[in-house]
C-alpha cells in the first residue's frame, strides 16, 4: 500500500516550471530518497506533499486519502505528516521538551514527550533551549518533534546538509536506526548520492522537475536507465558498443547484459569494475595494455587514470594498494557487472554531463 | 487588514488634496507669490545649514568616541548622545530663557557690566544654534554605528599598499562612510522640516510656523495649500536621497564577522579632543539641563500649579500610551504582510504607512481637522482624533522595528508548527508573536517616546480642556513664562526615561 502517492504533480513559480509531472509511490515503512541536483524540483515536490505549496496540476494522496488535487486542498496541519527542515526550524523560545510537546497539541502527553526524547537519546537535554545544543542534537530534536504525534509519514528536507562531514556519517546511521525502530514511512530530499544510496530503501532520481528513475539503490546505481542518471550517481565510463542476443561487444570485450538491447549502445563501466594488474589477468581471455597517466590517492582507495593502446582513457577505482605511479605499464581488464544503455544523441549527452557537474 | 491600515494612514494626504482642490484658485493664489518662494528658500536654507553643521559636529565626535583612546570614551558616548531626549521646543525655550532678552545671561551680565542688550537670539541664528544642538545626536548615532562597523581589513590593506594613515582615512574610510553621512543628513534635514516648536519659539518663519499661523488666523485654504507644498518639498528631499543612495553599495564582501576596528592612540591630541567634547556637552546638555533645573527650583519655591501638571502628565501618558498600543497592533499585520507576502499590494500598504515620514505633525493635524469637521464631526475634538494623528505619524517606527524582528523569524519555523497540526492563527499566536514580541514592544516604546513629546498635533487636535505636558509647556513658554514651563518639562524628560532605557538596554 502506498502511504505517499503523487500523480502528475506540477508546480510553476513565476512562469518557471519547478515540478513538471512527478509520479511517486512510497510504500508503508519504506525510507525513500528524493535525489537530484539543486534546482531539480525535489524540495518543491516535498513541499507539495507536505501542503506548504498548492499544486498547479496533479494530485497527492497521503495514507490513501486525497489531500491535494481534484479541487481538494487539505492544509498541512491536517495531513498527519511530520516534517524535518534543513535548518531544523526549532522554536528558539521553547525548551527541547516544549518543542516536542508543541507537536502534541495544547496539553501534551508528558509520557509521550519523554518516550520520543529517549528514542532519540536526548532525555538529559529536555530542559535546554535550542541554542544550547550542538548541530547533531538539534537535528535529533527536530526528528523527535516530527515523530511525536506518530504521523503517517515523515518528510525530511536535506536533513544532514548542516552537519559537518564527520558528524554526518554518525547522524545518518543513527537516523536510519531511529526511523526503522519507529517503523515510520519516510521521504527525504538530498543532493548527495552517497547519502541517498546508503540511507534509503528506495531512491527516486529527479531531473528538471521529473522523476527520471526510481528503484532500489542497487538498481539506480547498477542499472541506470539513462546516461544522465549514470553520471549523476557516480563516476561512469561510457564506451560505444553493439548489442545483440543478450550480450554487448565493445573494445573492452564481450559482456552479458541484462536487458534486451539491439544495435548501437553505450556501454557503462563503473571505475570500480576496471581492474589493473602488473601481469596478464588470471583466467581472463581479454586484457588490455595500458599506461598509468594520473592518480588521485584517497587513503582507503585510489583513482587511477590509465590510457589504453587505442588512446581511450579509463578511470579505475581500487583499494589503496598496490601503489601505481604515472608511467607504469599495466594490464587492464573488466571485473564485475557491465551495463548498456540505448545510445543517446550527442546533444542530450552534453546536457547530461553538465547537469552532473559535481560543483552543483 | 494590512491594506486597510495602509489606506487609513493615507487618509490625511487625500483630505489635504481634497481641501486644496476644493478651492484651487485661492490655493494657487497663495502659492503664486514671491513670499511663498522666499518661504521655501528660508525653510530649505535652514534645513541645509542645520544638516551641514550637525554632520560637521557629529563626524569628529563619532570618530573620537568610536575609534580612539579618548579618556572616558564610554561616558562621552552617552553624554554626547543624551541631548537627543530633549524635545526641540524645550531646548528652544531653555536657550531663549538663557540667552534671550531678560534672560539669565543678561541678568548675570547686567549687574557687574551694565549690559543692557545682547545680540538678538531670535530668527535664523537662534533657530540654527538650537536645532544643531539638539539634532547632531541623530547624525552622531548613525555615523558612529557605521564607523564601528567598518572592516579593519580594508584599512590594513590600504596601509599595506603603502598609504599613510591620513591618506588611508581619506581614500578608504571616508568613502565608506558616505552612505551613513547621507542617511544621517536626511534624518536631520527631515527633522528640521518637521520641526514646529523650536522655530516657533525662536520666531523664525519657516513652513510649519507660517502654516500654523495661517490656520490660527482662519485662512484654511492657504494653510492647506502651504501644507501641500511642504509635503512636496519633503518628498523631493526623500527622492533626492533615494536617488543618491541607489547608486551606492558598500558592504563587507567577505564572509564571517569582522574584527572590531583598531583603536587610534590620540597622544597629545587628547587634550584638544577632550576640550571639544566638553564644549559640545556643555552647550547641548549641561547648559539646558542647568537652566531647566534653575527654573524648576524657582518654580517650586513659588507655587506651581501641581494639579495642572498632574492632569497634564496623566493625559500625556494616556494619549501616548493609546497611540503606542494602537500603532503596535497596526504594525504587526502590515509588517507580516510585507515580510511573508511580498507583492505589489503589500508593498503599497507598507509604502502608504511610511507616509508619516514625509508628513510633518502640523500637516497631519491640519488635514485631520479638515477631515473631522467635514466628514466625521463626531470624532472632531475627540481624543481618538489625536491618537489617530499620532498613529499616522509614528506608525513607520513601529513597523520598522516589528519588521526587523519578523525578518529574524524563519518561515520554516512557522511551517514546522503547521506540520504539527496547528492552524495559521494558532501559529501566529504561539510561535510568530512570541518570537517577534521584542520588536513589537520596542516599536511601542519608540512610538510612546515620540508621541509623549509631540507638540503640533497635540496643540491642534487635543480636545478643549485636554492639556498634555507638551501643550502645557508650549502654553507657558511661548508667551515667556519660563518658570511655569520648567516643572512640566522636567516631568516630560522623566517619563521618557523608562521607555528609552528599555530601548537602549535591548540594543546592547
Amino acid at each position: 500500500m502506498s502511504v505517499i502517492r503523487s500523480e502528475g504533480l506540477a508546480k510553476s513559480f513565476h512562469g518557471k516550471r519547478a515540478v513538471a509531472g512527478v509520479d511517486l509511490h512510497v510504500e508503508r515503512g519504506v525510507v525513500c530518497a528524493l535525489l537530484g541536483p539543486s534546482g531539480c524540483g525535489k524540495t518543491t515536490t516535498l513541499r507539495l506533499i507536505a501542503g506548504f505549496e498548492r499544486p498547479d496540476a496533479g494530485r497527492v494522496l497521503v495514507g490513501e486519502k486525497l489531500v491535494a488535487g481534484e479541487g481538494t486542498f487539505v492544509p498541512p496541519e491536517r495531513r498527519r505528516i511530520g516534517m524535518v527542515f534543513q535548518d531544523y526550524a526549532l522554536f528558539p523560545h521553547l525548551t527541547v521538551e516544549s518543542n516536542v510537546g508543541y507537536a502534541l497539541g495544547r496539553s501534551p502527553d508528558r509520557t509521550r514527550v519523554s518516550e520520543v526524547l529517549s528514542l532519540v537519546g536526548l532525555e538529559r537535554l529536555a530542559g535546554r533551549h535550542p541554542h544550547e545544543l550542538s548541530g547533531g542534537e538539534q537535528q535529533r530534536v527536530a526528528l523527535a518533534r516530527a515523530l511525536a504525534p506518530t504521523p503517517e509519514v515523515i518528510l525530511l528536507d536535506e536533513p544532514f546538509s548542516n552537519l559537518d562531514a564527520a558528524l554526518r556519517m554518525r547522524v545518518r546511521r543513527e537516523m536510519r536506526e531511529i526511523l526503522v525502530e519507529a517503523g515510520v514511512t519516510a521521504l527525504f530530499v538530498t543532493h548527495d548520492q552517497e547519502e541517498a544510496l546508503s540511507l534509503a530503501d528506495r531512491v527516486a532520481v529527479m531531473r528538471d522537475g521529473r522523476v527520471e528513475q526510481e528503484g532500489t539503490p542497487e538498481e539506480v546505481y547498477g542499472r541506470p536507465r539513462t546516461r544522465w542518471v549514470a553520471d549523476f550517481l557516480g563516476d561512469a565510463e561510457i564506451v560505444p558498443g553493439t548489442a545483440a542476443d543478450g550480450a554487448v561487444e565493445c573494445e573492452l570485450g564481450r559482456f552479458p547484459i541484462p536487458k534486451e538491447l539491439e544495435g548501437t549502445v553505450d556501454v557503462l563501466v563503473r571505475p570500480e569494475s576496471v581492474a589493473l594488474g602488473a601481469g596478464p589477468a588470471p583466467g581472463r581471455d581479454r586484457s588490455h595494455e595500458g599506461v598509468v597517466v594520473a592518480r588521485e590517492y584517497y587513503g582507503h582507495d585510489q583513482l587511477v587514470v590509465v590510457k589504453l593502446a587505442s588512446g581511450r582513457r579509463l578511470r579505475s577505482r581500487s583499494m589503496g594498494f598496490p601503489i601505481w605511479h604515472p608511467g607504469d605499464r599495466v594490464r587492464v581488464w573488466i571485473e564485475g557487472p557491465v551495463n548498456a544503455l540505448a545510445a543517446e544523441p550527442a546533444a542530450a549527452q552534453a546536457t547530461a554531463i553538465s547537469a552532473a557537474d559535481p560543483g552543483q | 487588514m494590512g491594506l486597510a491600515i495602509g489606506a487609513a494612514t493615507a487618509l490625511p494626504v487625500a483630505y489635504l488634496a481634497i481641501t486644496v482642490g476644493g478651492s484651487l484658485d485661492q490655493a494657487l493664489d497663495t502659492l503664486w507669490r514671491e513670499r511663498t518662494l522666499r518661504l521655501v528658500l528660508r525653510s530649505v536654507g535652514l534645513a541645509g545649514a542645520v544638516t551641514a553643521l550637525a554632520v560637521a559636529l557629529a563626524l569628529p565626535l563619532a570618530w573620537l568616541t568610536a575609534r580612539t583612546d579618548l579618556p572616558g570614551r564610554r561616558a562621552w558616548t552617552v553624554l554626547t548622545l543624551l541631548p537627543l531626549v530633549i524635545p526641540s521646543y524645550i531646548g528652544a525655550y531653555l536657550i531663549v530663557s538663557a540667552l534671550g532678552p531678560r534672560g539669565l545671561l543678561q541678568d548675570l551680565l547686567a549687574g557687574p557690566f551694565g549690559v543692557e542688550r545682547l545680540p538678538s537670539i531670535y530668527g535664523f541664528p537662534g533657530a540654527l544654534l538650537t536645532l544643531v544642538l539638539f539634532t547632531y545626536p541623530l547624525a552622531l548615532l548613525t555615523i558612529r554605528a557605521a564607523m564601528s562597523r567598518l572592516d579593519p581589513q580594508l584599512e590594513e590593506a590600504a596601509r599595506g599598499m603603502g598609504r599613510s594613515a591620513w591618506r588611508t582615512y581619506r581614500s578608504v574610510v571616508l568613502p565608506q562612510l558616505v552612505p551613513a553621512i547621507g542617511a544621517s543628513g536626511l534624518l536631520v534635514a527631515l527633522y528640521v522640516l518637521h520641526d514646529f516648536g523650536a522655530v516657533s519659539i525662536l520666531r523664525f518663519d519657516s513652513f510649519t510656523r507660517v502654516i500654523y499661523t495661517a490656520y490660527g488666523t482662519g485662512s484654511r485654504t492657504s494653510a492647506a495649500a502651504l501644507a501641500s507644498l511642504l509635503v512636496l518639498v519633503m518628498l523631493a528631499v526623500l527622492w533626492l536621497e533615494g536617488r543618491a543612495r541607489g547608486r551606492l553599495a558598500y558592504h563587507r564582501s567577505a564572509p564571517g564577522t569582522a574584527r572590531p576596528p583598531a583603536t587610534v592612540p590620540l597622544g597629545r591630541w587628547r587634550w584638544p579632543a577632550l576640550a571639544f567634547c566638553s564644549a559640545v556637552v556643555l552647550l547641548a546638555l549641561v547648559l539646558p539641563v542647568g537652566v531647566l533645573v534653575y527654573w524648576s527650583l524657582q518654580s517650586v519655591a513659588g507655587s506651581p500649579d501641581w494639579a495642572g501638571i498632574g492632569a497634564g502628565t496623566g493625559n500625556s501618558l494616556i494619549a501616548a500610551g493609546m497611540a503606542a498600543a494602537v500603532a503596535a497592533l497596526c504594525a504587526l499585520p502590515v509588517a507580516l504582510l510585507s515580510v511573508r507576502f511580498p507583492g505589489v499590494a503589500s508593498g503599497l500598504a507598507e509604502r502608504a504607512s511610511y507616509a508619516g515620514y514625509a508628513l510633518p505633525g502640523v500637516v497631519v493635524a491640519l488635514a485631520l481637522v479638515f477631515f473631522g469637521t467635514r466628514a466625521v464631526p463626531v470624532l472632531y475634538q475627540s481624543l481618538a482624533m489625536l491618537v489617530f494623528a499620532w498613529v499616522v505619524l509614528f506608525l513607520p517606527q513601529a513597523i520598522g522595528s516589528t519588521r526587523a524582528s519578523l525578518l529574524q523569524v524563519s518561515p520554516r519555523v512557522e511551517e514546522a508548527a503547521r506540520a504539527m497540526g496547528r492552524s495559521p492563527l494558532d501559529v501566529l499566536r504561539t510561535v510568530t508573536t512570541p518570537l517577534a514580541a521584542s520588536g513589537v514592544m520596542a516599536g511601542a516604546a519608540l512610538v510612546f517616546l515620540t508621541a509623549v513629546k509631540e507638540l503640533p498635533a497635540a496643540l491642534i487636535l487635543a480636545p478643549i480642556g485636554f492639556e498634555t505636558l507638551s501643550t502645557e509647556i508650549w502654553g507657558a513658554t511661548s508667551v515667556g513664562f519660563f518658570e511655569r514651563g520648567a516643572v512640566p518639562s522636567l516631568v516630560l524628560l522623566l517619563v521618557s526615561a523608562p521607555p528609552l532605557y528599555l530601548l537602549t538596554a535591548r540594543g546592547r
